[in-house]
């Protein structure tokens, strides 16, 4: 890892147009990826982790989308304001995206080979052979081995595991700087994630890539991430080291989220603790904190403020009030240091 | 497969064999008496039911018909007893099957591209234009069209021959009037699939890639939607077919619509007899190579039929 | 800062549940799509337009829909004693007849007869389809609720007929039975049930296949209140739509029925009627093709947008535009 940064999000808002109204997914959100990394995102569903993630590449549809402001820099160049034109030559090239769904995010009717020489065809980068040479050798790298066989496969032929390794080959075989996987296990069972983990952490360790990790699943973060944020309600609510975010949590929500999970460490008669209730509608977000609602230590002027981002250490910090000096002091449970060799 | 297209030409026959017996009982049961003329005395009635074999009992009628019909053999015509039904239908089959062809593919290449372009540019002024000419193309029932084409290019502005069939130029007024429905018909199924697919998330991932937005539309928007019209295909050619009936009476086209039509005012039974079979036994067949195409066309069903 | 702002008030349970987006039920938020959608709504009012003049158009002028008049034969501003006046004037003078749409070629009134022929279309266009719709719907709903072996019979019985053009078994079934109203409508239903049948199975069994009526299932629900509550409201805005859209057809049918000979028989008239003898006289009159044309065009064009709003505002992809 060196402390080159390649991807700087400041203060991003992105809104998206309905019938109603707008509905607002990201809500200033800021943080970097530096090179080598693999950062994770984690938060429920609807809090605004993929569209964040989209919008490194534009990839939200606008409209009924709009960038509502911040900034996005990669390799120190805005996003933002690139075309569409400029725009493909970071797509694919710069940076790769592993969808969340493989059932459906290949084409049903282009051969598995094909969709992944396409980066390179219209590019002219190179000869009809040396595509498939390049597809055939990121599939091995992905893992398919009769890579022969599947090049000429259309995507039914294959297994959901199998699909998503060609949906990684496909954002890799240009070998781009930063790959975005957007819950890249979720529809897989558990055996195949072990293995789509297990390469994913390749990416980093072999190739040095910095990885964007998007995902509800603490455990899936806990194998694979360096630095972890924790996305509630279109914010960053928490961010820091892995180890800060489990063993030093200092966000109600984070806290809860560590709770509700199940672990080997669980004994038996131990219950999972749900987080009661469900994130706020984002078409009209609370003012005060978006937390504070189904947040038990919630105080009034949580309801009624936004709170600033506590800094607790150097690359640790919390969007909390419990963090002010007025507030009650209260120990957030966190996970115990004698469990982490179980997690 | 191959059992698949064992089993849809078995289903075909049997309906083209319900079909001969529906229309054979059908026929029958039409009042009137296509012998009924001024000059026409008991002898020469009697003798020309033996002729056609309309003494015997139904159930012979029925078995002789199938078994001339495997033989190919349609009979003669009733109210011009010289002409047999298959020289009739000879004659007549290319100037429709021409002018359908005419229709069909002009009908296809540009509801498609009407289709595309109102997708592409949803919402816009080109979108509303292209899905008006389409929601007026099947709006207008095609013997309208036709007499609306022949008033306005053929006699006020005197651009195009509105009669027969006898070069390009002729060709032109009845092609677009039996198409036209059918145009209309294909840009509003193919804008709906374009509107479908552009929503799917493998266009996300092209996207991702980095292709051109043309590539995009080409190889994963227009590839997948272009698809499920195939399966209209079949609905297609019935509607064209029926539309010739009309098409070539209005257009003095000397095909089989206008020979079917004239039959039926004459109580000519064994040609409708003949010609309801002949088209029938042509629609389903047709049918059965549009189910046959989409199989193998659409990769997904190819390799599940197997 | 106030140290009472920081007291713990703790979750707030009522709130957490909370969605602030204006919630909407199925048909209320397809309501709300179908009246923001002026084309439709326009077309309605344009359908309900030509159904009450067809009940009091062939009163409003002094005219019989059967008697001739040899004296004002192929009358209309087009006529020869129009020739020299402006067209507001001959307008004018053509109103003050009565004949508001001209005579045709044995001077019948062609007003009285666009709204009599309006009757029979839109008659035989409504029932046709309904009883279609509902035979279509009780044979389909069977078919595809109970599945297997019923279900495989009536679909194997489908599936053959459906292969048969349903246009020529129309032609022929109206030669057997003669022209007239009772015979089009028989002719229509005879071979358009087997369409509503085939849609309704198919999205019968859609609906069979999904969570909540197999919940229900599970739950130890009634065969008769799974259809009641579960699948009859979900399939009533399908069926409608799809009736909405099959009206303009059976209409087409008609016309073309008529046109080809086999329709409505003289002195009786429809749409279709009409037009065909407007074709006939279209060199020399036109306006006697034109105006049948234009009102068969305009309601298949109205019952086609009616249907396509319709579509739209039930489809649950499309809520949030």
């Amino acid at each position: 890892m060196s402390d080159k940064k390649l991807i700087e999000i400041d203060n991003l808002e992105f809104s998206f147009n309905t019938y109603g109204g707008e509905v607002q997914a990201v809500r200033g959100v800021s943080f970097e990826v530096k090179e080598g990394e693999i950062v994770g995102i984690v938060g429920e569903s609807g809090c605004g982790k993929s569209v964040t993630a989209q919008c490194l590449m534009k990839l939200n549809p606008e409209p009924p989308g709009f960038f509502k402001d911040g900034s996005i820099k990669y390799k120190g160049e805005e996003i933002i304001t690139k075309s569409e034109r400029q725009m493909r030559k970071i797509r694919g090239l710069e940076i790769g995206f592993v969808f969340q769904d493989p059932m459906t995010s290949l084409n049903p009717t282009m051969k598995i080979g094909k969709q992944i020489e396409e980066i390179f065809i219209e590019r002219k980068m190179y000869s009809r052979s040396q595509m498939k040479e390049k597809a055939m050798e990121i599939l091995k790298t992905v893992g398919i081995s009769d890579s022969e066989t599947r090049y000429n496969q259309y995507p039914h032929e294959l297994s959901g595991g199998m699909k998503q390794r060609v949906m990684i080959a496909i954002a890799l075989v240009a070998e781009p700087s930063v790959v975005i996987a957007d819950e890249p296990t979720t529809s897989l069972d558990v055996t195949i994630e072990a293995q789509i983990l297990d390469l994913l952490r390749k990416l980093k360790e072999d190739l040095g890539k910095s990885v964007i990790l998007i995902t509800h699943d603490l455990g899936v973060i806990a194998k694979l991430c360096d630095r972890v944020l924790v996305m509630y309600g279109g914010k960053i609510v928490e961010r820091g080291t892995v180890d800060e975010i489990f063993y030093e949590t200092r966000h109600p929500y984070t806290s809860g989220l560590l709770s509700s999970i199940a672990g080997l460490d669980k004994k038996r008669d131990d219950e999972l603790s749900p987080i009661l209730g469900t994130p706020p509608d984002l078409f009209s977000p609370p003012i005060g904190c978006p937390f504070a609602a189904r947040c038990e230590h919630a105080m009034e002027i949580c309801i009624e403020e936004l709170p600033k981002e506590y800094k607790i250490s150097e690359g640790h910090s919390t969007l909390c009030w419990l963090e002010h000096e007025q507030a009650p002091n209260v120990k957030l449970k966190a996970k115990s240091y004698e469990e982490s060799d179980l997690l | 497969m191959k059992k698949y297209i064992i089993k849809r030409v078995f289903i075909s026959l049997i309906t083209i064999l319900v079909l001969v017996s529906v229309v054979f009982a059908l026929v029958r049961l039409i009042p009137g008496d296509p012998f009924a003329s001024e000059k026409m005395t008991p002898e020469i009635k009697a003798n020309l039911e033996r002729y056609y074999g309309f003494d015997k009992p139904l159930i012979v009628q029925y078995f002789t018909y199938l078994k001339n019909l495997v033989t190919g053999n349609l009979g003669y015509s009733m109210f011009y007893p010289n002409l047999r039904v298959n020289d009739i239908i000879a004659s007549a089959f290319p100037y429709s099957f021409d002018l359908g062809m005419r229709a069909l593919s002009m009908a296809i290449s540009f509801g498609l591209i009407l289709g595309i372009v109102a997708a592409l540019n949803r919402g816009k002024v080109l979108d509303f234009t292209c899905v008006l000419i389409a929601i007026i193309g099947t709006s207008m029932p095609d013997f309208i069209i036709g007499a609306t084409l022949q008033y306005f290019f053929g006699i006020k502005w005197g651009l195009l021959p509105v009669a027969q069939y006898k070069g390009i130029s002729y060709t032109i007024l009845p092609s677009i009037a039996l198409g036209f429905y059918t145009l209309a018909l294909v840009s509003r199924v193919m804008r709906a699939n374009m509107i479908e697919t552009i929503q799917q998330d493998y266009i996300k991932t092209a996207k991702s890639k980095g292709i051109s937005k043309l590539r995009v539309i080409i190889k994963h928007q227009i590839r997948n939607a272009i698809m499920p019209v195939i399966t209209i295909l079949g609905p297609i050619v019935a509607a064209l077919l029926t539309g010739t009936f009309v098409i070539e009476s209005i257009f003095a086209i000397p095909g089989m619509g206008r020979h079917y039509v004239q039959s039926i005012q004459n109580l000519d039974y064994t040609i409708i007899l003949g010609m309801t079979v002949f088209y029938g036994s042509f629609l389903v067949v047709a049918n059965m190579i549009v189910d046959l195409l989409y199989g193998i066309v659409d990769p997904r069903i190819r390799v599940s039929g197997e | 800062m106030e140290q009472s702002k920081f007291r713990v008030i703790g979750k707030n349970t009522e709130k957490m549940e909370s969605i602030s987006r204006p919630s909407l039920t199925y048909w209320k938020d397809a309501w709300r799509r179908m009246k923001g959608n002026r084309i439709a709504f326009f077309s309605l009012i344009l359908i309900v337009l030509y159904i009450i003049l067809a009940v009091v158009g062939p009163y409003m002028n002094e005219f019989d829909y059967t008697s001739t008049n040899v004296d004002k034969m192929n009358y209309f501003i087009t006529s020869p004693q129009f020739k020299d006046m402006e067209l507001i004037e001959s307008i004018k003078d053509m109103f003050q007849t009565g004949h508001y749409f001209g005579t045709d070629e044995i001077g019948r009134d062609l007003w009285t007869r666009v709204w009599m022929g309006a009757r029979v279309s839109l008659a035989i266009g409504f029932i046709a389809t309904i009883i279609n719709t509902i035979v279509g719907s009780i044979v389909g709903g069977i078919s595809g609720y109970y599945g297997g072996r019923v279900d495989s019979i009536i679909m194997r019985i489908v599936d053959v007929l459906y292969g048969i053009p349903y246009m020529i078994v129309a032609i022929l079934i109206m030669v057997v039975l003669g022209a007239g109203v009772t015979s089009l409508i028989i002719a229509l239903v005879l071979v358009g049930w087997i369409g509503s049948a085939r849609f309704v199975r198919g999205e019968v069994l859609k609906l069979k296949e999904q969570e909540f009526v197999e919940a229900a299932k599970v739950l130890g629900v009634k065969d008769r209140t799974i259809i009641a509550k579960h699948i009859i409201p979900n399939i009533m805005g399908l069926i409608i739509t799809n009736l909405t859209m099959a009206v303009p057809r059976a209409i087409f049918a008609e016309a073309f029925l008529s046109y080809i000979g086999l329709g409505i028989a003289p002195p009786g008239c429809s749409w279709g009627v009409l037009a065909k003898a407007g074709v006939k006289l279209m060199r020399i009159h036109p306006y006697q093709l034109f105006i049948p044309a234009f009102f068969i065009s305009t309601t298949m064009l109205a019952l086609n947008l009616i249907g396509d709003g319709m579509r739209d505002a039930l489809d649950p992809k499309l809520r949030n535009e």
